[in-house]
């Protein structure tokens, strides 16, 4: 039968996954690509069928560890049946068995062996102030490591904003020279997943299309893949219609702020920060489960120029047209008619100008008078 | 003193070859509509005020967001300006509760270019930079030519050329029914994302029949009522209104392109109540009167260099 042809090999990888559930992910996973639902299959095919489990490489510089996090709090797939059945994870700091020169062997070896196959991972910024000592790995500077390793990669993905943009530590005055890995590998095709942490299903969803299509997703200017990163937060707020009716929270825990209004006036940069927050939300557990939804204005943490550079508080600007919640009456009063300061400079000005002519008029007599 | 025969001639012949400007056509007669005219039939009952088509405006057109007050908020103009082509004003009066009511209700009303028949804008232009399409009748600005003047702004009854007052190299703003994406085959932007069929694109010919045909409606019935476009195979039922018996722009000013229905009368709604002949064909005809064959011109020429040898003999005298 080709169901249990199929299920067999399933099984097999995914050691008590049912079917049902693993097609179910596949299913998610295409739809929050943008992809048609039967892509699922074609998904399936690729992580069930690979020759060899695809090697990853990921290198991290200065960072939190906070992108690795919550790529650990995924439920579908787990992150154990990504590094252990979906991709061969070489090399990772926070999660490597090994340490110390036993792990850069490791990745020494992966590198060589697969030079031109893995993807490399960058979490974090790369310091290039001073030679790099800002951030060494086994007594090498992490922007050679990170040079060296995207040379040999067949694709490279920065994951998080330092990553994307060099982040927090690259705000004014950056004394490390914080970098992110798109600007540092110029020339290279870098896929940026921003965000403080970014959500772990905008990378999975990355590394899956690359394995099924063997191709990077559309990526915009940026180098942000358009399916995650295509729209503003604003778009698909669910706070949205009470920005569209004028109802604002003014401060924090307010009646406003209670019952769930728009949390523009206290900061928030969603109408100006490109990113899929609002739609796929964070860590699984329902709705409201992102930054709005709880009740704190979004910081712009995928857009750089925005997070860690716009003040917090500081109101966003408009990006798109919204129209306005009231209209425009058929006539509008414009100007506040003359003030009394305004009538007392004309009268004075027309009082010299007068004067002055009379002055004139008066000379112009005396030198007639005079010839 | 007596003024000679002579010099009375030489001075009129004089007269005559200074006002040697091509003696212009007096054409009184009022222009008709275009066969093939293309315009937009507003109806104020359908429209449900959602402003999407001033977005749709502003992005088809690359304008500019306007902030009007303190808040930056949202795209609120509070008219016409060099940044907004299309507004939706509001008519409200006392408790608006009932729309399309005069008493206690509230109305739309969508404001922008309306395509004058005989547009007063154009003829006041004197350098020709505001053309009427010879086929479409479109009213449209050729940033090249203008002078500006803004004779087109004082001319137009409808207040709708506006002046980039903020712009040290100023142009006229005014709604072209979207001619940039009627030429790739597309319709008017307003039109286009109006949900409703508020806003209806078409052939002025075919609009004025629907006007025409909506007019006839027995209110509170349901009819079908075609969405952006008058061809649209797209339609929606929607229970008419009481329309108030008059299409506007039907002849107002003598005739518009875009055409207005409403449930209260127009003058609430802002529009300016004109005569049916156009203010251009009466200007015209003054004008076209006064130098017809240029005989005027060279008489009134002629008189006065009559009266100035007539000083000049005094004072040799």
């Amino acid at each position: 039968m080709k169901d249990q042809n199929f299920a067999g090999p399933i099984r097999e990888k995914l050691k008590g996954v049912s079917r049902r559930d693993f097609m179910k992910f596949c299913g998610v996973m295409a739809v929050s690509m943008g992809l048609p639902f039967g892509a699922g299959t074609q998904i399936a095919e690729a992580i069930t069928n690979p020759k060899r489990r695809p090697p990853v490489i990921w290198l991290h510089g200065q960072e939190c560890t906070g992108c690795t996090e919550s790529l650990l709090r995924t439920s579908h797939p787990s992150l154990e049946h990504l590094i252990l059945d979906l991709i061969s994870l070489d090399y990772h700091e926070t999660l490597n068995a090994g340490a110390g020169h036993q792990a850069e062997a490791a990745l020494e070896n992966s590198v060589k062996e697969n030079a031109g196959k893995f993807i490399m991972v960058v979490e974090g910024s790369v310091p290039i102030k001073d030679g790099g000592i800002y951030c060494m790995i086994g007594g090498r500077p992490f922007a050679d490591i990170v040079k060296e390793t995207a040379a040999k990669a067949a694709a490279v993905i920065a994951i998080g904003s330092c990553a994307s943009w060099g982040g927090v530590q690259s705000s004014a005055p950056n004394p490390t020279g914080a970098t992110g890995v798109p600007e540092f590998l110029k020339g290279t095709t870098v896929v940026s997943i921003p965000g403080c942490p970014p959500n772990a299903y905008n990378f999975l969803s990355t590394v899956l299309y690359f394995l099924t299509f063997k191709k990077l997703p559309a990526l915009d200017e940026l180098g942000r893949p358009k399916f995650a990163y295509g729209r503003l937060i604003h778009e698909n707020c669910e706070r949205r219609p009470h920005f569209d009716a004028g109802r604002f929270a003014e401060q924090f825990g307010d009646e406003g702020h209670r019952q769930g209004y728009c949390l523009y006036k206290l900061g928030c940069k969603g109408p100006m920060t490109h990113a899929n927050c609002p739609s796929i939300l964070f860590c699984d557990v329902g709705s409201g489960a992102w930054p709005v939804g709880t009740g704190h204005p979004c910081f712009g943490c995928t857009e750089e120029g925005i997070g860690f550079t716009i003040p917090l508080h500081t109101e966003a600007d408009i990006e798109i047209v919204t129209p306005a919640a009231e209209h425009a009456p058929i006539q509008t009063k414009r100007g506040a008619g003359i003030s009394a300061g305004s009538a007392a400079l004309v009268g004075g000005i027309a009082g010299v100008a007068i004067g002055a002519g009379a002055v004139v008029a008066k000379r112009l007599g005396d030198k007639n008078k005079g010839e | 003193m007596k003024i000679k025969r002579r010099d009375f001639l030489k001075g009129l012949a004089g007269s005559a070859v200074l006002a040697m400007a091509p003696p212009a056509i007096a054409s009184s007669s009022e222009k008709n509509r275009l066969p093939d005219a293309l315009g937009i039939l507003y109806d104020s009952t359908l429209c449900v005020g959602c402003q999407v088509c001033m977005v749709a405006c502003k992005r088809a057109n690359n304008m500019p967001l306007e902030f009007y007050g303190p808040q930056k908020r949202w795209d609120n103009p509070v008219d016409l300006s060099s940044k907004t082509l299309n507004i939706i004003k509001v008519y409200e009066n006392g408790t608006p509760k009932e729309k399309d009511r005069e008493i206690d209700g509230y109305a739309f009303v969508k404001r922008h270019c309306m395509h004058c028949v005989d547009p007063a804008c154009v003829s006041a232009c004197p350098a020709s930079a505001m053309t009427k399409d010879t086929k479409t009748g479109i009213v449209s600005y050729n940033k090249n030519a203008c002078i500006g003047c803004r004779y087109c702004q004082v001319a137009c009854p409808f207040n709708i050329p506006k002046f980039e007052w903020d712009n040290p190299f100023p142009k006229i703003v005014k709604c072209q029914l979207c001619s940039h994406l009627l030429a790739k085959g597309q319709i008017p932007a307003c039109s286009n994302e109006c949900p409703t069929g508020a806003s209806l694109f078409g052939p002025v010919a075919d609009l004025v029949k629907e006007a025409e045909r909506r007019q006839n409606m027995t209110a509170g019935k349901y009819y079908e009522f075609p969405v952006s476009e008058i061809s649209s195979t797209k339609k929606q039922v929607h229970k008419a209104k009481k329309y108030i018996p008059k299409i506007y722009g039907e002849n107002d000013g003598g005739g518009t392109q875009v055409l207005m229905l409403a449930g209260v009368s127009f003058d609430k709604l802002g529009l300016p109540m004109l005569p049916d002949r156009s203010y251009t064909a009466i200007a015209e005809n003054i004008q076209h009167t006064l130098y017809k064959g240029m005989i005027l011109p060279i008489v009134a020429f002629g008189g006065l260099i009559f009266l100035v040898k007539r000083a000049e003999k005094k004072k040799k005298e």
